[in-house]
C-alpha cells in the first residue's frame, strides 16, 4: 500500500509537485502516468525518501520509507536504469546491494536467471549492456528482496517487443501475488495492455486516481460506425432518436448518442438493411491526452 | 501476501561488507592502487640511488649526518606529493562516483540509513587507504635503506625517529583520502572535486607563508606541512633544517592529522544524510 497525501515539493519558485493525494492499493498494476515534467519522478523520489517533500506526507506500508535502515525486503524499486556504476558487472553490482541487506547470495543468481541475464552476460561490466540489458537489471535490483512493493520508473523504455511482453507479464505476476505494483509511464499506450488501475497527474497535480475503465469513460463517448443501403431513412430514424449522426459518403454512418444495441434495434423496427455494425470506443490515449492537455509542459507547435 | 524473505534486523556490519564489494569489484581501483604504489617506491628508491652514487663525494659535515640525508630518503616530499593527489583521488572517486554515476540513488534505496552507508563507506576507505600506505611507506624505508646499505648508511627502523617517518607517511594516505571523500561529499561533482582537494593539500600548503602568526598557524595546520614535520627527524637539532619562526611540535602535527581525517569523515557522512539525490 502507497498512501501519498497532499505531497509539495518545490524548488525555488518551481513547483515540481503540488498538493498531491492517492493511495497504491496492492494486488494491482497501478500505472502512474502523466507528460514529461509532470513530477512523476519527483514523486516517486520522494516516497524513496530521495527527495524530502516541502510539505505533505508518503508512506510505503505506513511507514516513511527513510525510517527503514535497510530497503530491499520493503520496497524493490527501479528508478533509472542508470543508475548503475559502467564498471561494474551485474553480479557484482547485485551482489554489493544484496550483502548490505542480509539477502543470501543464491538470489543473485535468482533474480539474475529471472529477468534473463544469464551466462555470460551476468559477468559483463554493464557499461557495454544496451538500456534493454540494464532495464532488466534494474528490475533485477527490485526483485532481489522479494519486497511486497515495488516501483517501476519508465520501465518498458529500450525494451524489445519480447521484453516488453515478458515485463507486462512479470507485473501481472507479481500483482497476483498479492504485491503493490506501482509503474510510472508518459505514455497511455504503455499502460493500456499493463495497468488496471491509474493514477494520472499533469504539472504535479493529480488529475484522476481511478481504475483503467472508469478513465476511459471520460474519453469523447463511443462513436458506432453503421454501413446501410438505406443509409438516408436509417439517419432520420437516428436523428428523431436524439443521437448526433454524421454522414460519410452513401451509406456509411457515424453515430454518436446511440449505442450498437439501440441502432440495431431501430433498425429491425424500421426494417432497414444493414451492411456493417461497429463500435468504437474511445482510446485510451484520447482520453489521456485530452484530460492532460491543459497540462502539457512542453507542447510542440505551440506560439507562445 | 508473499513475503518469502522474512526482514531481519538490520546489522552494521553488512554495510562495510557491501562497501568492500563494490571497491574490489572495479577494475579501476586495482588500477589506481596498483600503478601507483610500485611508482611511488621507485621514487623513493631513486632518491637513495641518487645519495648512494654521490655518498663519495659529500664533505664531512653531511657524512657525519648521513643519517638525516637517509631518513630523508626514507620518503621523500615528491612521494609524498604523488601519495596525496593518489590518495585523495581515490578517496574523492569513492563517494563522487556514485554521485556521477546515479548509483548514490540505488544505493540509498537499498539502505536508506544513509549514515550508516557513509561510515561504512569511510571505513572501508580509510582501512584500505591506511594498508595502501603502510604497504607504500614500509616498502620504501626497506628498499631506500637496503640502497644506503650499501655505503653502511642505512638506518635501523629501530633508530629514533624511524618509525614515525614511516607511519606519518603510511597515514597520509588515509587522512588524504578522507579529505578526498569530504570534499567530494560537500562538492558531488567529479572535476570540480579534483580541483578543490589538489588546490587544499597540494598547493596551500606552499602558497601559505609563515611570516606571520595567524598565517603560521594556518600553514602549520595544513596535513602536508604537518607530514612534513612529522618525518624531520632532526626537526631542530640539526643543522640542515630550517629554523622556523613560528616552531611546531610531533603532537601538534599529529593532531592535525586527526583533525583533518576526522573533520573530513564527519562531513562525509552528515552532508551526504541532509542532501536530496
Amino acid at each position: 500500500m502507497i498512501e501519498v497525501e497532499q505531497l509539495t515539493k518545490r524548488y525555488g519558485p518551481t513547483t515540481a509537485v503540488r498538493d498531491l493525494s492517492f493511495t497504491v492499493r496492492p494486488g494491482h498494476v497501478t500505472g502512474f502516468l502523466g507528460p514529461n515534467g509532470a513530477g512523476k519522478t519527483t514523486t516517486l523520489r520522494m516516497l524513496l525518501g530521495l527527495v524530502e517533500p516541502t510539505a505533505g506526507t508518503a508512506t510505503i506500508g505506513g511507514h516513511v520509507f527513510r525510517d527503514h535502515p535497510r530497503g530491499l525486503r520493503h520496497v524493490g524499486a527501479l528508478l533509472d536504469a542508470h543508475d548503475v556504476h559502467g564498471g561494474r558487472s551485474a553480479r557484482a553490482h547485485l551482489h554489493a546491494l544484496a550483502r548490505g541487506n542480509r539477502i543470501p547470495r543464491r538470489r543473485v543468481e535468482e533474480v539474475l536467471a529471472e529477468v534473463g541475464l544469464t551466462g555470460a552476460a551476468a559477468g559483463r561490466r554493464i557499461g557495454t549492456y544496451s538500456l534493454g540489458m540494464r532495464q532488466r537489471l534494474g528490475i533485477a535490483a527490485a526483485l532481489l528482496g522479494d519486497p511486497p512493493v515495488l516501483m517501476f520508473d519508465e520501465p518498458l523504455n529500450g525494451l524489445d517487443p519480447e521484453g516488453v511482453l515478458w515485463v507486462r507479464g512479470l507485473f501481472r505476476r507479481l500483482a497476483h501475488e498479492g504485491r503493490t505494483v506501482f509503474v510510472s509511464s508518459h505514455l497511455m499506450s504503455e499502460m493500456e495492455h499493463t495497468a488496471d488501475e491509474l493514477v494520472v497527474i499533469g504539472r504535479g497535480e493529480l488529475i484522476a486516481a481511478e481504475s483503467l475503465t472508469a478513465f476511459a469513460a471520460r474519453g469523447t463517448a463511443p462513436t458506432v460506425t453503421v454501413r446501410s443501403p438505406d443509409s438516408g431513412a436509417l439517419a432520420a430514424v437516428l436523428a428523431k432518436e436524439g443521437a448526433a449522426v454524421e454522414r460519410h459518403g452513401d451509406d456509411t454512418l457515424k453515430v454518436q448518442g446511440a449505442g450498437a444495441v439501440r441502432v440495431g434495434e431501430l433498425a429491425h423496427e424500421h426494417r432497414l438493411l444493414l451492411w456493417e455494425l461497429t463500435t468504437q470506443s474511445a482510446s485510451l490515449e484520447t482520453a489521456f491526452m485530452e484530460l492532460t492537455a491543459d497540462s502539457v509542459e512542453y507542447a510542440a507547435g505551440e506560439t507562445r | 501476501m508473499t513475503t518469502a524473505l522474512a526482514v531481519p534486523p538490520a546489522r552494521f556490519t553488512d554495510l562495510p561488507a557491501a562497501e568492500w564489494i563494490k571497491l574490489r569489484s572495479l577494475r579501476s581501483t586495482y588500477w589506481a592502487l596498483g600503478s601507483s604504489a610500485p611508482a611511488l617506491v621507485a621514487f623513493n628508491a631513486n632518491a637513495a640511488r641518487a645519495d648512494y652514487t654521490n655518498y663519495p663525494h659529500y664533505n664531512e659535515p653531511i657524512h657525519r649526518d648521513f643519517v638525516y640525508w637517509a631518513l630523508r630518503d626514507a620518503f621523500t616530499q615528491g612521494a609524498a606529493l604523488m601519495l596525496v593527489l593518489a590518495a585523495a583521488s581515490i578517496g574523492a572517486i569513492a563517494v563522487v562516483g556514485e554521485y556521477a554515476t546515479g548509483l548514490i540513488r540505488t544505493t540509498f534505496t537499498a539502505v536508506p540509513d544513509r549514515r550508516a552507508l557513509m561510515t561504512a563507506k569511510v571505513a572501508v576507505v580509510t582501512a584500505v587507504m591506511t594498508v595502501y600506505g603502510a604497504v607504500v611507506a614500509g616498502a620504501s624505508y626497506a628498499v631506500t635503506q637496503a640502497i644506503l646499505d650499501g655505503r653502511g648508511q642505512g638506518v635501523p627502523i629501530g633508530h629514533p625517529g624511524a618509525w614515525r617517518v614511516v607511519a606519518a607517511s603510511a597515514l597520509l594516505a588515509p587522512v588524504s583520502a578522507l579529505v578526498g571523500m569530504g570534499v567530494g561529499a560537500v562538492v558531488r561533482h567529479s572535476a570540480t572535486t579534483m580541483v578543490l582537494t589538489t588546490v587544499v593539500l597540494l598547493l596551500l600548503p606552499s602558497f601559505v607563508t609563515e611570516r606571520y602568526h595567524w598565517t603560521a598557524c594556518v600553514r602549520n595546520a595544513l596535513p602536508l606541512n604537518a607530514w612534513a614535520r612529522l618525518v624531520d627527524v632532526g626537526y631542530g637539532t640539526h643543522p640542515f633544517t630550517i629554523a622556523r619562526r613560528y616552531p611546531t611540535t610531533v603532537g601538534g602535527s599529529w593532531v592535525v592529522f586527526a583533525v583533518w581525517a576526522g573533520v573530513a569523515a564527519v562531513l562525509a557522512v552528515v552532508v551526504v544524510d541532509r542532501r536530496d539525490v
